[in-house]
């Protein structure tokens, strides 16, 4: 099932309220995103972390519904 | 649950360095597995690989062993590192390679 960008991004921003997110339609589908979420809730945390806090604001859907998400974090300069 | 929990324990503690993918090395079954066999085989280090498509328990199991939602995952000295884009970010920033260094696993010649 396509998740849409503004889902995806709606999602990441009701646990991270600062978040800028960037999502990139990778094939054109609505279904392989690349997402890049920068939030200062990452600072000082290590990647694995960083990566879990966006994964459970998705709310298990991450290796669901959504197969396909490729992900990088990153803090605000 | 349990009996799976161990079984990944011990492959995790016995392999220095172990990819649990879909697929194997010479035939990933998905992108992101084949991503990070590309990162392992730049670096050039030995590393074992897990085919979680031949074993529905590994595959389920894993992602509570390590609370990560998706496959790949990489082990590193019993440490789980992460999954394919974290070892993407990682390898650009060479922070990989160090992680390899500091593990004392060097290219194999």
């Amino acid at each position: 099932m396509p998740m849409p960008a503004a889902q995806i991004e709606a999602m990441i921003k009701a646990a991270l309220p600062d978040a800028v997110v960037t999502l990139t339609d990778l094939a054109g589908d609505d279904d392989h995103w690349a997402a890049h979420v920068v939030s200062a809730a990452f600072v000082g945390k290590p990647r694995v972390a960083q990566h879990k806090l966006v994964y459970a604001a998705l709310g298990g859907r991450m290796g669901g519904e959504l197969h396909a998400l490729q992900l990088t974090t990153g803090v605000p300069t | 649950m349990t009996d799976t929990n161990s079984r990944i324990a011990e492959i995790v503690a016995s392999n220095d360095v172990v990819l649990f993918m879909k697929g194997t090395p010479l035939f990933p079954q998905c992108g992101f597995s084949s991503r990070a066999v590309a990162i392992l085989e730049h670096l050039g280090v030995a590393y074992d690989s897990v085919d979680v498509l031949q074993d529905m328990e590994v595959r389920q199991g894993i992602k509570s062993f390590s609370d990560w939602p998706t496959i790949p995952q990489l082990y590193v000295k019993g440490e789980f590192v992460g999954g394919s884009d974290i070892m993407m970010e990682m390898y650009e920033a060479g922070e990989l390679q160090q992680l390899m260094a500091d593990s004392g696993l060097t290219p194999a010649s």
